[in-house]
């Protein structure tokens, strides 16, 4: 059923609250995800010639690096950030990743939020993946079904695993613990005073998805210009050196 | 957004052949085509045979083409599913008339209402198509008022095109159906300039600003990428055309797909005489010209996630 649950008071949304001032682009989230994954709800993870010429493969998670404040009136050094920009599903509210499945094989479950892909169901249209503004799924072309990150549903509710182990394979290998797992619809939860404290906000908010994840932004940080002292430094050749002349005059040409 | 072949041929041929059985519906009780069995099979060959080629091309398309038929069970929710039921339920009342009006040549009250359902039904699938396309928010090349009527008139225009080319062949063209096709391109020319104005006017809502949230930092621009090698992601959606290339390829649907034809049947009109090789190459030139005018709107769609990937705009 392709049509969403209707939302209910003090539902659970279950999300992650990326914090975009400790990433360090390390990527241990993106591999921990991807080690989890290729064996856990949405397995295999198909990879196409891993070692080949044109490596290609399906992931859920991929970190993408972002320069914010550079402009022209702050020339020099220290005025920008470089932002490391962990990005997955953000198992929005109002996901249109899932209203626009024909077969309702996408769906988001009332109990806890999720949006997942019943792959039984799913006839790889890739509709849902031009649905979703943030490139959150990916088609797997040996499958032939669509494929998407499942906020570890097979780890957060997993008896088999230590209690403190239930949470996203993403979270709990982060090493500056830049990623917290949580219920964003409970008001007191950890994540939803995180975002209270540190001003989380949604991405392309514009978009009318109402995301669950929520950013939180880099700390402000007392900007230092350093200015660039202009030119290049020339090579100086002595002119007295004839087997450098010779080669100042080869590499001149 | 990648222009997938099977998808361009779907859109275009299966919105042509619903224009003709939009016409062949409506007109085909008022007796105004060629009282001609051989013209009937052929016309309604020629649009059920364009519909159907479209369908199984869009299937082509899927990653799991055996379990297309679970497309049509999530019509509350998806344009997509829409478009799947109504393009089988306009097989019904298309059959019928088929049976009817081409093969037992019979303008009566079957043929009447089977036109009619017909129409209604071609009208239906051919919005859903648009639609498909409208209401994706992720695409501000799409997601506008301009999609849907440019997917219904140019549907017509093409159904047009090929139904004067057929009447005149069999005899039974008329320079006042000659003066209406005219018209139809002429509008069509219309709501397709409206169109491309408007995506090179009106700027998409985000921004790379947006799309990160650190414009509350400052101008945002992209500096690394995830991975060295392409994903699904900019293979399917990273696509993007060079400005020299557009101009080019707008050029040559211009001319093809509405130049040539709005000439050649108004010329038809003037002169019935050449009637017959004109409306022809019209239908000739109009199909080449709407095919690359549908690759263009593909090719032209920038997605939202090209933010994440280094584009500036889309």
């Amino acid at each position: 059923m392709t049509s969403l649950p209707t939302p209910t008071a003090n539902a659970k949304k279950l999300g992650l609250v990326i914090d975009l001032d400790l990433c360090v682009g390390c990527h241990a989230c993106a591999v921990a995800c991807k080690e989890w994954n290729s064996g856990g709800h949405m397995a295999p993870l198909t990879d196409l010639e891993p070692y080949g010429r044109d490596p290609d493969g399906v992931w859920f998670n991929r970190i993408h690096t972002f320069e914010a404040g550079a402009d022209d009136q702050h020339l020099g050094c220290g005025t920008s950030r470089t932002t490391h920009f962990p990005k997955s599903c953000l198992h929005c509210e109002t996901p249109e990743c899932v209203t626009v499945c024909p077969t309702g094989a996408s769906y988001k479950r009332a109990e806890d939020g999720i949006v997942l892909v019943n792959e039984d169901l799913c006839i790889g249209c890739k509709l849902c993946s031009w649905a979703c503004p943030y490139g959150a799924r990916e088609f797997d072309s040996d499958v032939g079904v669509m494929k998407k990150c499942t906020l570890c549903i097979d780890r957060i509710y997993n008896k088999n695993l230590e209690e403190v182990d239930r949470v996203p394979a993403c979270v709990m290998v982060c090493p500056v613990s830049a990623r917290h797992f949580g219920d964003l619809g409970d008001p007191n939860s950890n994540v939803s005073t995180l975002v209270r404290e540190r001003d989380g906000y949604d991405l392309m908010p514009e978009m009318g998805y109402k995301p669950v994840n929520k950013y939180l932004p880099p700390r402000p940080k007392k900007v230092m210009p350093v200015a660039i002292e202009g030119g290049r430094r020339e090579l100086e050749v002595s002119n007295d050196n004839a087997l450098l002349n010779w080669v100042d005059r080869l590499l001149s040409r | 957004m990648h222009p997938a072949f099977s998808i361009i041929f779907f859109t275009t041929a299966a919105g042509a052949g619903y224009g003709l059985l939009f016409l062949l519906g409506l007109m085909a009780p008022s007796g105004a085509l060629p009282d001609s069995r051989g013209f009937a099979i052929v016309a309604l060959a020629l649009a059920l045979g364009l519909v159907t080629a479209g369908l199984l091309a869009s299937m082509v398309h899927l990653g799991r083409p055996e379990r297309a038929w679970r497309a049509l069970s999530q019509w509350r929710s998806s344009w997509l599913s829409r478009e799947g039921v109504a393009s089988v339920l306009t097989y019904m009342p298309a059959l019928v008339l088929a049976l009817s009006w081409g093969w037992l040549g019979s303008e009566g009250r079957v043929t009447l209402v089977a036109g009619a359902l017909t129409a209604v039904g071609a009208v239906v699938t051919v919005i859903c198509t648009g639609m498909i396309y409208a209401s994706l928010k992720t695409i501000h090349q799409w997601h506008n008022a301009w999609v849907v009527p440019n997917y219904m008139a140019i549907g017509l225009m093409i159904g047009a095109v090929f139904l004067n080319a057929l009447m005149h062949l069999w005899g039974g063209g008329s320079p006042e159906f000659d003066v209406a096709v005219t018209l139809i391109i002429a509008a069509t020319i219309l709501l397709k300039e409206g169109y491309w104005i408007f995506i090179e006017t009106r700027p998409a809502n985000s921004t790379p600003e947006s799309a990160t949230g650190l414009g509350r930092i400052g101008p945002t621009r992209f500096l690394e990428s995830p991975h060295s090698e392409d994903n699904y992601l900019i293979k399917e959606m990273g696509f993007s055309l060079g400005r020299k290339h557009s101009t080019r390829l707008r050029t040559l649907s211009r001319v093809l797909g509405f130049g040539v034809p709005l000439v050649a049947t108004a010329l038809a009109a003037l002169a019935p005489m050449v009637a017959t090789p004109v409306t022809v190459l019209a239908a000739l030139s109009i199909a080449i010209g709407m095919l690359i005018e549908r690759w263009l709107f593909f090719a032209e769609a920038k997605h939202t996630v090209q933010l994440y990937y280094g584009a500036q705009r889309v």
